[in-house]
C-alpha cells in the first residue's frame, strides 16, 4: 500500500478529477443525475486517496517532503515533474479535499442559471486538479502550470453562471491574475538563469527544482534578488489579494455563483499566501527580509481598509468579500514577520478563513436563493423565520470575528502576537506599530460582523418576505454540506494543535533559511 | 581524348535525396495541372486530394533526411539541409496540408477555380521549402518571390468580391515594394562584402569597419524587407485588409505559413549573415518587437470582425517572435536559446492559429459572417466547436495547459538568459502585452460562452469531414505540446545555425 502511494498517490490526487471530467464529457448533457453522481464519486475517491496519503504520512518527519515523485518532463530546460507533500501543504490539501465534495453536494439542487450541471461540474473538477496540483508541485514551471489551470474554470464559472455584471467581473478577475502570473513567470526564469547550476543526473544544469533552489539561489546578487522577489510578490500578492491589488476580489465574489465564491475564498486565495511561504521566502530569504516591512504595511492597510469598506457595504455578499481582504491581511502580516510563529499563524489563518468564509458564502448563497436579494436593508428577522439558519449565521459570524474557542481566533491572534517579535533584522518598533493597528482591525471586524448579524438575524421579518412560502429553513443537502465545516470550526478552535503540530517542522525549515542569511 | 572530356559539360553532383521534398512537390504540381486539364467538371475534387497526398508524400523524404541526421550542403553552400531546414520543411508541409483540408469545401462550394488554386498553393509551398534551405541572398530572394507571387493571386481569389480584389492588390503592391527595399539592401550588402553567400558575408562583416553607415543601411533595408513579410509594425498595414478580404483558408495560409517563411528568412539572414553586427540588429529588433506587439494588441482590442482580430493578434504574436532576436548578441548561449525560442514559437503558433481559423471557417459556414457578434451563443448549439476555439484562444493567450504557454515561456527564457536590462524590460513588455491580449481573446470567449445567439438561431453546425480532420490535427498538437512540451523540444533542441559560421 505504502509503495503504491509512494509512487502513485499524489499523481492520482491530481489527475483523478480529470478522469472524472473526461467520463462526464462523453456522456450527453440531459443525464443530469449521472453527471452529479460521477462528479461526487470522483471527488470522494480523490478525498479517499488523500486520506490514505495523509494517514500514511510520517508526521515525525513532517518537515521533509514525502511521497516524492521526480520524473523527467521538459528536459531542455530541466523542468521536472516533481511532486511532494510536507507539513506546509498538508493543511491546504486537506482543505481542498474537503471543500470540493461539499461544494458538489451543495450544488445538488442549487444549480444557478443557466443550469447545465454537466459543464458546471466538469469545471469544478478541473479546478480541483489545478488546486491540488499547485499545492503539490515542487517545480516552479509545474507550479506555474497548475496555478494557471485554476484560472480557466473560475473564469467560466463566474462568467457563465454569475450575477448581473458577470462578464465585467470575470474579465477583471482574469486580467488581474494574468498580469501577476506573467510577471511571476519572468521572475521564475530570471531565478532559473541567475541561480547557480546544480548537479542533475551527472550534468551541471540550471534548475526549477524548489528543493534545490534555496541553495542555488544564494548565487544571485542582492539587487537582482530584490527585483525577482518583486515579480513574485506581484504574482502572489494579486492572488491573495493584497491592498492595492484587491479590487478584483469584491467584484468576482459578488458576481460568482455560490459555489464559485466558496472555492475562491476557501482555496484559490490561499494559492497566493502559499506561494509566499513555499516559494518566495525560502528561495530568496534575504530579499524577503527587505520586502517584509513593505508587505506588513500593505497587509495592515488591507486589514483596516477592508474593514472600513465592510462597514460601508449594503450587500451581504460584498461585505463578506471585503472581510476576506481584511482577513487575508492578517495572514500576510503573519507571513511578513518571517518567524516560525508568524508563518504558522498564517497557515492556520488560511485554513480557518477557508472554513469560515466558505461557510459565510454558502449562507449568503442560500439567503439569496430564498429572498432573491442580498440587500441587507431588505433582510431581517432570520432567527424568527428560519431559526436554524439564523443560528448557523450567528455561529459563523462569531467564528469570523475571532471569538476564542472557534477556529478564527487562532488565525488572527497569533498573527498579531507574532508581529510583536518579528524575525531578526526587521525593525521591531515598526512591526509593533503594525501590531497595534492590526489589533484595531479586529475591533472593526467585530463591529461590521455584529452589525451585519444584527440587521439580518434580529428583529422581525420584513413585510415583503414575512409570508413568503419560498423561505424555508435549512434543507437536507445544506445540512450535509455545512455540518463538516461547522464541526471543524469548533474542533480546530479547541484543538489548534492539530494544525500547528503538523506545520511546525516544515515552517521551521523555512524560517531557518531566513535566519541563516546573516551567518 | 581526355583533354576533350575536361572541356565537356559535366553535371553538378546533386544529392537528390536532399532535394527530394522539393522534387515531389514540383511533380505534384505538374500532376495537378495535367489532371485538372483533362478531367471533367464533375471530378474537380481530385485536385485537392492530389495536393493533400503530394504534401504528405513530401513529408517522407523529410523524415528520412531527419533520420539520416547528416547536414547536407549543396550548390557551394547556397542550399543547406540541416535540422533547422528540416523542421521548417515539416512545418510548412503540415501547415499546408491543414490549409488544404480547410480549403476543400470552401473552394469547391464557392465554385472557384480549383485546379489553379491548388497549383498556386503548391507553388507557394515549394517556395517555402526552398526558403528553409536557402543560405544565399539570391536563393533567398528567389524563394521569397516563388512563395509570394502565388499568394498575391490567392488573396484575390474571390474574383467577384471587391474586398478580395482589394486584398490581393494591397498585398501585391506592398509585397513588391518590400521586395524592392529588400533587393536594395541586398545589393548594398553584396557591394560591401563582394559575395552573396551568407556564410561568407558573415565572415567578412566582422572585418569591415570603414564603411559602417553603408553596412548599417544594408542590414536595415534587408530587415525591413522581411518585416513587411512578417507584418511587423510599422510595416503591417496590409495585413488586416488582406486577411479580411482574402478567402478565409487563404488567410490562414498567409497568417501561418507565409509568416513563418518570412521569419525563416529573417532568422537565416540574421544568424548566418549579420550575426557579427548584433550592435545594429539588436536595437532594431528591440524597437520592432516592442512596437509590433504593443500596437498589434491595442488595435486588436477594438476589432469587431473576428478575422481582423486574428490578423492583429497575429501581428502582436509576430512581435513576441521578434523579441528574442533583440538579445541575440548577448552570448552564444543566448543566441541559440533565442533561435530555439523562435522555432518553438513558430511551430506552436502554426498549430494554434490554424486551429482558430478552422473554427472560424466552420462557424462561418453557418452564420455567413465574420463578425464577433455572430459567435454569440455558440456554446449552446455547438459546444464542441466552442471548446476547441476556447483551447486555441487560451493557447494564443499563453495559458497552460494549451501549448501557447510553452511558446511564451521559451520567449521569456531567451530574454532572461541574456541577463541584460534591455532583455528584462522587453520580457516585462511581453508579459504586460499578454495581459492586454487577453482582453480580446477573452471577449471572443465571452461572446461564445455567455451571450445568446444573435437571432435566436440555434440549429447545430454541420462540420464537413475535412474541417473536422483539420480540427483534430491542430487540437491534438496544441494539447500534446502543451502538456508534454518535451515532444516538441525533442526536435528543436538540435537546431543550430552556427555550424555554418565556422
Amino acid at each position: 500500500m505504502k509503495d503504491f502511494l509512494n509512487s502513485w498517490g499524489l499523481s492520482l490526487m491530481i489527475f483523478l478529477p480529470l478522469v472524472g471530467a473526461l467520463i462526464m464529457l462523453v456522456v450527453p448533457k440531459p443525464r443530469e443525475q449521472f453527471h452529479k453522481l460521477v462528479a461526487l464519486a470522483t471527488s470522494l475517491v480523490v478525498a479517499l486517496v488523500g486520506v490514505l496519503v495523509l494517514t500514511n504520512f510520517d508526521y515525525d518527519q513532517s518537515g521533509a517532503l514525502q511521497f516524492v515523485v521526480d520524473k523527467s518532463w521538459i528536459p531542455i530546460i530541466n523542468s521536472r515533474y516533481i511532486l511532494g507533500i510536507d507539513g506546509i501543504s498538508i493543511p491546504l490539501i486537506a482543505l481542498t479535499l474537503l471543500i470540493v465534495p461539499l461544494c458538489i453536494i451543495y450544488s445538488w439542487n442549487h444549480f444557478p442559471e443557466p443550469r447545465n450541471p454537466k459543464a458546471f461540474l466538469i469545471l469544478i473538477l478541473i479546478l480541483q486538479t489545478g488546486m491540488i496540483g499547485s499545492f503539490l508541485a515542487q517545480d516552479l514551471i509545474l507550479f506555474f502550470v497548475f496555478f494557471e489551470v485554476v484560472l480557466l474554470p473560475m473564469y467560466f464559472m463566474i462568467g457563465v453562471w454569475g450575477g448581473e455584471k458577470r462578464q465585467y467581473a470575470s474579465l477583471k478577475f482574469f486580467l488581474y491574475t494574468l498580469f501577476g502570473s506573467a510577471l511571476m513567470l519572468v521572475s521564475f526564469l530570471a531565478l532559473y538563469f541567475l541561480s547557480a547550476e546544480v548537479m542533475v543526473n551527472g550534468e551541471m544544469m540550471h534548475t526549477f527544482d524548489m528543493r534545490l533552489l534555496p541553495e542555488a539561489a544564494t548565487a544571485i546578487s542582492a539587487g537582482a534578488a530584490l527585483w525577482i522577489f518583486g515579480g513574485m510578490f506581484l504574482g502572489f500578492g494579486i492572488k491573495v489579494p493584497m491592498f492595492p491589488f484587491h479590487t478584483w476580489l469584491p467584484d468576482a465574489h459578488t458576481q460568482a455563483p455560490t459555489v464559485g465564491s466558496v472555492i475562491l475564498a476557501a482555496v484559490l486565495l490561499k494559492l497566493g499566501t502559499y506561494g509566499f511561504i513555499r516559494i518566495a521566502i525560502p528561495i530568496l530569504p534575504e530579499a524577503a527580509t527587505k520586502w517584509a516591512p513593505f508587505i506588513a504595511l500593505l497587509a495592515v492597510i488591507g486589514i483596516i481598509y477592508g474593514a472600513l469598506c465592510c462597514l460601508a457595504q449594503t450587500d451581504m455578499k460584498r461585505l463578506i468579500a471585503f472581510s476576506s481582504v481584511s482577513h487575508m491581511g492578517f495572514t500576510m502580516l503573519g507571513i511578513a514577520t518571517l518567524t516560525t510563529f508568524g508563518l504558522q499563524a498564517a497557515i492556520f489563518g488560511m485554513v480557518a478563513h477557508g472554513l469560515i468564509t466558505g461557510m459565510l458564502f454558502f449562507l449568503a448563497g442560500s439567503t439569496k436563493e430564498r429572498f432573491h436579494t442580498l440587500e441587507i436593508s431588505r433582510l431581517g428577522g432570520m432567527l424568527k423565520q428560519m431559526p436554524h439558519m439564523g443560528w448557523i449565521l450567528g455561529f459563523s459570524v462569531m467564528a469570523s470575528l475571532g471569538l476564542p474557542g472557534l477556529a478564527g481566533f487562532w488565525g488572527e491572534f497569533p498573527s498579531i502576537l507574532a508581529a510583536y517579535n518579528p524575525a531578526e533584522g526587521l525593525n521591531v518598533a515598526f512591526f509593533r506599530v503594525m501590531m497595534i493597528i492590526a489589533a484595531v482591525g479586529t475591533v472593526l471586524a467585530a463591529a461590521y460582523l455584529l452589525w451585519l448579524y444584527q440587521r439580518v438575524g434580529f428583529g422581525e421579518p420584513k413585510d415583503e418576505f414575512a409570508n413568503d412560502p419560498h423561505v424555508k429553513d435549512v434543507s437536507f443537502t445544506e445540512w450535509v454540506a455545512w455540518t463538516p465545516l461547522l464541526v471543524l470550526i469548533v474542533v480546530l478552535g479547541f484543538f489548534p494543535n492539530i494544525i500547528f503540530k503538523v506545520t511546525d517542522a516544515a515552517v521551521g525549515g523555512v524560517t531557518a533559511l531566513v535566519s541563516g542569511i546573516g551567518g | 581524348m581526355s583533354q576533350l572530356l575536361t572541356f565537356a559539360w559535366t553535371a553538378p553532383n546533386i544529392d537528390f535525396h536532399a532535394f527530394a521534398p522539393e522534387i515531389i512537390l514540383a511533380a505534384t504540381l505538374v500532376i495537378v495541372v495535367v489532371v485538372d486539364a483533362f478531367t471533367s467538371e464533375r471530378s474537380r475534387w481530385a485536385a485537392s486530394s492530389l495536393t493533400g497526398i503530394g504534401l504528405l508524400v513530401a513529408l517522407i523524404p523529410v523524415a528520412t533526411l531527419a533520420y539520416d541526421g547528416v547536414d547536407r550542403v549543396l550548390f557551394g553552400g547556397a542550399f543547406v539541409v540541416d535540422t533547422y531546414a528540416l523542421i521548417f520543411k515539416a512545418l510548412f508541409l503540415i501547415a499546408a496540408y491543414v490549409v488544404v483540408l480547410l480549403s476543400t469545401n470552401y473552394i469547391a462550394e464557392g465554385d472557384y477555380w480549383e485546379g489553379e488554386y491548388y497549383m498556386m498553393l503548391l507553388a507557394s509551398v515549394l517556395g517555402m521549402l526552398v526558403m528553409a534551405s536557402a543560405r544565399d541572398l539570391i536563393s533567398i530572394f528567389v524563394a521569397l518571390e516563388l512563395l509570394s507571387i502565388p499568394a498575391y493571386m490567392m488573396a484575390a481569389w474571390r474574383k467577384r468580391d471587391q474586398r478580395s480584389n482589394e486584398a490581393g492588390l494591397k498585398y501585391y503592391l506592398m509585397g513588391v515594394f518590400a521586395s524592392a527595399v529588400l533587393l536594395y539592401g541586398m545589393s548594398l550588402v553584396y557591394g560591401i562584402t563582394g559575395t552573396t553567400l551568407l556564410s561568407e558575408i558573415g565572415a567578412n562583416f566582422s572585418d569591415i569597419v570603414s564603411s559602417q553607415p553603408i553596412v548599417t543601411l544594408g542590414i536595415v533595408f534587408v530587415v525591413i524587407g522581411f518585416a513587411f513579410k512578417v507584418s511587423a509594425v510599422p510595416f503591417h498595414t496590409w495585413a488586416p485588409d488582406t486577411y479580411e478580404g482574402a478567402p478565409t483558408p487563404v488567410t490562414s495560409f498567409l497568417a501561418v505559413a507565409s509568416k513563418a517563411a518570412g521569419f525563416v528568412a529573417l532568422l537565416t539572414v540574421v544568424y548566418v549573415g549579420f550575426y557579427g553586427r548584433s550592435d545594429v540588429i539588436e536595437p532594431l529588433m528591440w524597437v520592432l518587437a516592442a512596437l509590433t506587439m504593443t500596437v498589434g494588441n491595442f488595435i486588436a482590442l477594438r476589432q469587431t470582425n473576428v478575422v481582423r482580430m486574428l490578423a492583429y493578434s497575429g501581428i502582436a504574436q509576430a512581435g513576441y517572435i521578434l523579441a528574442p532576436l533583440a538579445v541575440v548578441g548577448a552570448s552564444a548561449a543566448t543566441a541559440s536559446e533565442s533561435l530555439r525560442a523562435v522555432v518553438i514559437y513558430l511551430a506552436i503558433y502554426a498549430a494554434m492559429n490554424l486551429g482558430a481559423f478552422a473554427v472560424v471557417i466552420a462557424v462561418a459556414r453557418k452564420t455567413r459572417s465574420g463578425e464577433i457578434s455572430s459567435f454569440g451563443g455558440l456554446f449552446s448549439y455547438a459546444p464542441g466547436l466552442t471548446v476547441c476555439m476556447t483551447v486555441f484562444l487560451f493557447s494564443l493567450a499563453g495559458i497552460p495547459p494549451a501549448a501557447g504557454w510553452f511558446a511564451k515561456l521559451s520567449i521569456f527564457g531567451a530574454l532572461a538568459s541574456a541577463d541584460t536590462a534591455s532583455g528584462y524590460v522587453l520580457a516585462v513588455l511581453v508579459a504586460v502585452n499578454s495581459v492586454i491580449a487577453f482582453g480580446y481573446y477573452g471577449r471572443l470567449m465571452r461572446v461564445m460562452w455567455m451571450n445568446d445567439a444573435p437571432d435566436g438561431d440555434r440549429t447545430p453546425i454541420r462540420i464537413p469531414a475535412s474541417i473536422m480532420a483539420a480540427l483534430v490535427i491542430t487540437m491534438a498538437i496544441t494539447l500534446v505540446w502543451g502538456i508534454l512540451p518535451g515532444s516538441l523540444t525533442h526536435f528543436t533542441d538540435q537546431v543550430s545555425l552556427f555550424s555554418l559560421l565556422r
